[in-house]
């Protein structure tokens, strides 16, 4: 409670666009004869979080972690088990599809999979023309000078509305997801790994196309990763997952520089560094990921943790401040 | 120095030239499927039975329902170059004009199927939960329906069977197999990104299922229609051959075969029988061979690239 009281107060400080109250997920494991529910996955597990307008949010941690589930819950692809999300001051986490379609201009999502995310039958000028075909009533001619306008602005060709997404590369084809996530001028839009299927060469130029795009159109993000240096290059402030729950959360150079969280600790010792001087002495992990459908009681890092003691099994850590904005969920800090 | 190694880019261009001419997805099938030399031969000579069928009455001045029975069971001649039938009606009339029945009932049992099992198959894969679950039982349900024995009970009620009536039949009992392959192509692309991309945008589920998942299903719903029109051309002429299909004196392939169980014709008179029997095995071969073409052409693993 108090930490939610103190997050809200901290959220009137800054604009806040989005904000997680409490959010669940969980997915039902069927089994049995009769299907009945044996159990849940808990991929996403009581996260509060706000994001402020304007700024990139980054969310860090390993597969399966929950952060992409969470990108689709914020977005209403999934819906919520439990908890509230509040976009614009509008609770959203129980509109109804029809009242949610207003909501849907002002929030999009760019995916992972450049070839997945594109229908291969429509080509470049119907797929960025179809957000417009679908939340406004402009007009052929008017689309399609949007259209051309937005190819221009992620370094494509106007010429290149007529071809098909086969016709283009992977880095291409994320320019052209981006277009058609951008073509409504939202304000908000969830980058669910964007550049973790590109070559790194061409992940350097999105993710600075991305950057430009940002400042010029006064966008939000909500950056998800596994790469904690494509995170520290385009984030404002950083948030840690570990399954399903947030570990730690601060501005960026608080996360890569005094890291708390043991596990924060241990991600960053296994980053690669260039300088001999500045590597960290690697903190290697051992044992897996638990399973998010068991999750271990009380702190959920606690199976692997190299600082853990006793009141880890039993007493799940809140997220607590540490001060300018650092969060960190454990004991070790009170 | 000069620069011998490494090309110099002209920068107003990048990889792909303006000038090069853009593929649609259609065009690349079309390309795959004029390779497929069995496939283009099918189209070809399928094309040339069915304009010989449509251009009947210009092939010939006989009327294929007119006996005499004062001309029965004639060999070729001039006049009756397929000599005549039992009833003293033309052969070759008989031949061009009961291709057309036989065709049209292959056609329009292939499209109402699909009407139904396209529809019935959209909404179980896209809904998904209680609306499949109750679709799919009630096609299981259909398809426990021996057709054999269905067909036999309503021609007995009905007395007299016409096409359209025989279409119905075919097409109420046959829609449970297109069902399933419509909702097993939805169930797999429902969980694609770009449909999740599509929900994001606040696409409505009516622009989804046509702009998104049916032309992504078309391959199989149309490889599954070719070689649906081919089984039910054989279908018709199986029941035609046992008396049950479309009666006489309308012609069908399937009921001037029927001539042949008289022993005496089957021995004496092979230009009554082997044509529609010829005309039958080439035009389902030509359908089959072009379903496959297509199959090959549009199948989705080859569309990238």
């Amino acid at each position: 409670m108090a930490l939610q009281e103190k997050e809200l107060m901290q959220g009137t400080e800054q604009d806040v666009i989005l904000q997680l109250a409490n959010v669940k997920k969980y997915f039902p494991i069927k089994g049995g004869i009769l299907k009945h529910t044996i159990g849940h996955v808990k991929a996403v597990d009581d996260i509060s979080l706000h994001v402020f307008r304007g700024e990139t949010l980054g969310i860090v941690g390993e597969s399966g972690s929950g952060k992409s589930t969470l990108g689709r819950v914020i977005l209403r692809l999934l819906d919520p088990t439990e908890g509230e999300i509040y976009f614009e001051k509008q609770n959203i986490s129980n509109l109804t599809n029809r009242r949610l379609r207003a909501t849907r201009r002002d929030m999009q999502i760019i995916f992972q999979d450049p070839f997945a995310s594109l229908n291969s039958k429509m080509n470049v000028g119907e797929l960025i023309e179809e957000p417009l075909i679908v939340q406004t009533k402009l007009s052929k001619k008017e689309r399609t000078a949007k259209v051309t306008s937005l190819l221009e602005k992620v370094g494509l060709r106007s010429s290149d509305r007529l071809k098909y997404p086969h016709e283009f590369s992977g880095g291409q084809r994320q320019r052209i997801s981006i277009a058609r996530a951008l073509v409504l001028n939202p304000k908000f839009v969830v980058c669910d790994e964007p550049v973790s299927a590109l070559d790194v060469s061409i992940q350097a130029q999105v993710l600075n196309l991305m950057a430009d795009l940002q400042d010029e159109l006064q966008l939000t993000y909500l950056f998800i990763s596994h790469d904690l240096s494509v995170v520290k290059h385009i984030s404002d402030r950083v948030a840690v997952m570990y399954l399903g729950r947030i570990a730690e959360i601060a501005p960026k150079h608080a996360i890569y520089h005094e890291p708390l969280h043991p596990y924060t600790q241990a991600l960053l010792s296994a980053v690669p560094a260039v300088d001999k001087k500045k590597a960290r002495e690697k903190i290697i992990l051992t044992g897996d990921l638990p399973s998010p459908s068991n999750p271990p009681s009380g702190c959920p890092f606690r199976t692997r943790c190299p600082k853990v003691h006793d009141v880890c099994s039993q007493v799940r850590p809140e997220l607590t401040d540490q001060g300018n904005g650092h969060f960190v969920a454990c004991h070790l800090y009170k | 120095m000069e620069n011998n190694y490494i090309p110099v880019a002209d920068p107003g261009t990048s990889q792909i030239a303006p000038e090069e001419k853009s593929r649609t997805p259609f065009q690349l099938a079309l390309g795959r499927f004029l390779k497929n030399k069995m496939a283009v031969a099918s189209v070809f000579i399928l094309f040339i039975i069915v304009s010989a069928v449509m251009a009947a009455p210009l092939l010939t001045d006989q009327d294929p329902t007119k006996s005499n029975l004062l001309l029965v069971e004639q060999s070729p001649s001039a006049e009756h170059p397929l000599g005549t039938d039992s009833s003293g009606r033309d052969n070759f009339a008989r031949l061009l004009y009961g291709g057309r029945i036989s065709l049209i009932v292959g056609f329009s049992a292939m499209v109402f199927t699909l009407a139904i099992g396209v529809v019935l198959g959209a909404i179980a894969g896209y809904y998904g939960k209680l609306v499949d679950a109750f679709i799919m039982r009630f096609a299981d349900m259909i398809l426990i329906l021996p057709f054999l024995v269905l067909v036999l009970v309503i021609v007995a009620i009905l007395n007299k069977v016409t096409i359209g009536i025989f279409v119905t039949i075919i097409a109420l009992t046959s829609w449970p197999g297109l069902t399933r392959i419509v909702r097993g192509t939805f169930l797999s692309l429902r969980e694609q990104e770009f449909v999740l991309g599509a929900k994001a945008i606040g696409a409505t589920d009516l622009r989804i299922i046509f702009k998104h998942f049916i032309p992504n299903a078309i391959g199989p719903i149309v490889v599954n229609a070719t070689l649906m029109m081919a089984s039910y051309i054989i279908v018709e002429s199986a029941l035609s051959f046992i008396g049950f299909g479309i009666p006489q004196p309308t012609p069908t392939w399937g009921n001037m075969i029927s001539e042949a169980q008289s022993i005496r014709i089957l021995q004496n008179n092979p230009e009554a029988w082997i044509p529609p029997g010829l005309a039958i095995l080439v035009t389902v071969l030509c359908i089959n061979f072009i379903g496959d073409g297509l199959r090959d052409a549009l199948d989705p693993k080859s569309l990238e690239r």
